[in-house]
């Protein structure tokens, strides 16, 4: 029924933006407001500062020089403030991510436990186009280690083009094919879940509602994703595409390369975040150069970073640079967008740098959020998935895989509120995960199957 | 909830260790590993239970040290409470969740000579054991604060208890009983030992108001900062 999976240069890698997390500090924005705010806004805008300072120097220039009076005198009062809005913005963030993630995964696991067309094997990408049927487990291992390096050096390429295109200002190939990607991904395979969903439950649906259905769905996917829309909305339609793309990637994958390519995943993340000269740090700091956002596609925000109401005259003049700001803040994402030019890619803007912010000061507390780049989701959602498919029909495994992939994230999380900069969000929840997966496969599931079969408890 | 996991985990792996270098073919002594793979992980379960503990009270002098008024945000009895919640959630839903996904497909229960009350049985028992769990948090971390060395031991011994007596299990009258009774009791020292007492249960039900006894002060004279 489908053939472009034979002759697929069209499915890709979701290696969009993957793991980066950034943190969405803001540059403390000098208050012009007066009354009882100043003083507040002062002390709180002068601890941001010294916060974001360490971090980003050269570009906190501009507004730094109104603050600059009262940063001598309260320097050790602020410091202590300063930590603890760390660790309160990183419990914050922490919850903010653990949803959407999570939700992430129920969509993917609830697809696999019910619709049988994901976990049937109905060949492979050509990225992975050594078979795994072969009679020996050397030469398994042999032909997932070849899948393993092909499809990681397939990524590579498409990053550094990505990294190329970018310094070479050529941005509407890249919008082009941002666009591209997420229209394929919005309508074609929204189309193939819905028709599979709709087979295993039996329902029958004439073409006209069907078409009627996609085209608002994607029709409204694409708005909100590149143009503007409900954050709320926005965040569903990022996640959908998540579940989307791992759920191809589950049924795609033969199942020793896909474990193999987790692991090398996490490690090329790694070595592309942390590396001075990884293509994902030289991205990020080309756009760090240039003040302007990294493809706002691609990242789940968990915050806006605007706000509503109370536009005063003095802030709008300086609009524009706050703009500058807030936009070069969220640059800081380290996203790994392997583009390919028929990849079906999760690849969507969350219109998050484009707002211009009025009384900024006043919200970006609770407005400030963390970005993660959908790639991470997809990979998380991915190993649950295949633990969910393939672990003999156990939860438990499922449900370990789950939790090891939250500690992860929130150890993550942590490292990134102490060094704040970007990190790499892949490599410590795979870990956890893979070695719980394995572990709990092959250690706990029997264990727990004897205690159940006496019902015994522990 | 990952602390849980890990001890399991290692509960698991020395099960799984000795059933390898023993006989398979005995049951006797099969039956006799998995009541000592049981002990084991009970055993692991409260230390890593105590070694949560020690984390989460490094954690909270941090936090104490760097907040404003020098308390930590979050109390640690309510740590207490949520870590006890935590590991009876996992454990509840790693002891029931496949039979849960068992129960919907078809099948008859106990058709070969087996109780037929076994998914009301495991969803009680599991019940039990989550309340349990989230008690025995409550106590131990009372305990370790307090230095009650005493108390410790009696949740570990009536944590064992209640794992041994399921050993008991298609007898359920001298399990499912006995460890209600348990749960009932250590419901109460839990409550008991947080603070809790009639007078307080009274003053809940009754829904009296509390007169707020701070005042809040307003100055409007305020120097701007970046003058």
């Amino acid at each position: 029924m489908i053939t472009f999976m034979n002759n697929s240069d069209s499915e890709e890698e979701p290696c969009n933006e993957r793991t980066s997390l950034m943190s969405a500090e803001s540059p403390p924005v000098p208050s012009y407001q007066d009354g009882l705010q100043a003083s507040e806004a002062g002390e709180a805008q002068a601890h941001r500062k010294r916060r974001t300072g360490s971090s980003r120097s050269p570009n906190n220039i501009a507004d730094g020089d109104t603050s600059d009076s009262g940063v001598p005198v309260r320097e050790s009062v602020l410091e202590n403030e300063e930590e603890e809005l760390t660790l309160k913005y990183g419990a914050k963030h922490v919850i903010m991510l653990f949803v959407p993630v999570t939700l992430c995964m129920i969509v993917v696991v609830a697809t696999i436990k019910s619709v049988r067309f994901y976990t049937e094997k109905n060949g492979q990408l050509i990225y992975t186009p050594f078979s795994e049927d072969t009679p020996s487990v050397g030469q398994r291992l042999l032909n997932s280690v070849l899948n393993t390096i092909i499809m990681i050096s397939v990524i590579v390429v498409m990053t550094v083009f990505l990294v190329l295109l970018y310094k070479y200002r050529c941005y509407k190939f890249i919008h082009g094919w941002l666009i591209l990607s997420s229209l394929m991904l919005l309508f074609l395979f929204t189309y193939i879940y819905l028709g599979e969903v709709l087979k295993t439950y039996n329902v029958a649906m004439d073409y006209p509602t069907l078409f009627l259905v996609i085209w608002n769905f994607g029709a409204v996917g694409m708005i909100c994703i590149h143009w503007k829309g409900p954050l709320q909305l926005q965040q569903a339609y990022l996640i959908m595409i998540s579940a989307l793309m791992a759920l191809v990637f589950i049924k795609y994958l033969p199942e020793w390369s896909a474990w193999v390519i987790l692991g090398a995943i996490s490690i090329y993340d790694l070595m592309a975040v942390l590396c001075p000269k990884g293509p994902l740090r030289m991205l990020v700091e080309t756009a760090q150069e240039r003040n302007e956002p990294i493809f706002p596609a691609l990242i789940y925000s968990s915050a806006m970073m605007w706000t509503v109401g109370m536009a005063k005259p003095d802030t709008a003049s300086r609009g524009p640079s706050q703009q500058t700001w807030d936009a070069a803040e969220d640059g800081r994402e380290n996203h790994r967008s392997p583009l390919h030019a028929d990849s079906q890619m999760s690849e969507t803007r969350s219109p998050v740098p484009t707002r211009p912010t009025t009384s900024f000061e006043e919200l970006e507390e609770e407005e400030r959020g963390v970005k993660l780049g959908l790639g991470d989701f997809i990979f998380y959602s991915v190993l649950v998935g295949k633990a969910a498919a393939t672990a003999s029909g156990d939860w438990n495994t499922t449900l370990a895989c789950f939790v090891a992939i939250l500690i992860g994230l929130c150890l993550t999380l942590l490292l990134l509120a102490v060094f704040k900069k970007a990190l790499p969000a892949l490599p410590i929840s795979i870990t956890f995960g893979l070695v719980f997966y394995f572990s709990t496969d092959n250690l706990v599931r029997p264990f727990m199957d004897t205690l159940a079969f006496h019902q015994l408890y522990i | 909830a990952f602390f849980w996991l890990v001890s399991l985990l290692l509960a698991s792996l020395i099960w799984f260790v000795s059933v390898h270098l023993s006989d398979r073919e005995d049951a006797k002594l099969q039956y006799g590993l998995l009541i000592f793979g049981a002990a084991v992980s009970v055993l692991l379960q409260e230390a890593f239970r105590f070694a949560y503990f020690k984390l989460l009270k490094k954690a909270d002098e941090g936090l104490a040290t760097i907040s404003e008024d020098g308390r930590s945000p979050i109390s640690l009895r309510q740590m207490a409470y949520v870590s006890g919640l935590s590991f009876g959630i996992i454990s509840g839903v790693f002891s029931v969740i496949n039979i849960l996904a068992d129960s919907i497909g078809p099948g008859i229960v106990g058709i070969h000579g087996d109780s037929p009350y076994y998914f009301i049985t495991s969803a009680f028992l599991t019940m039990a054991l989550v309340l349990l769990h989230t008690f025995w948090g409550v106590i131990f971390f009372d305990a370790c604060e307090k230095r009650r060395y005493w108390c410790l031991g009696l949740v570990v011994a009536s944590h064992l208890l209640t794992s041994g007596l399921t050993f008991l299990n298609p007898w359920y009258e001298a399990s499912l009983v006995p460890i209600f009774i348990i749960t009932l009791c250590t419901g109460l020292w839990a409550f008991v030992t947080a603070g809790g007492s009639f007078r307080n249960v009274l003053k809940c039900l009754s829904c009296k108001q509390e007169d707020d006894s701070r005042v809040m002060m307003y100055s409007a004279l305020q120097v701007p900062f970046e003058d």
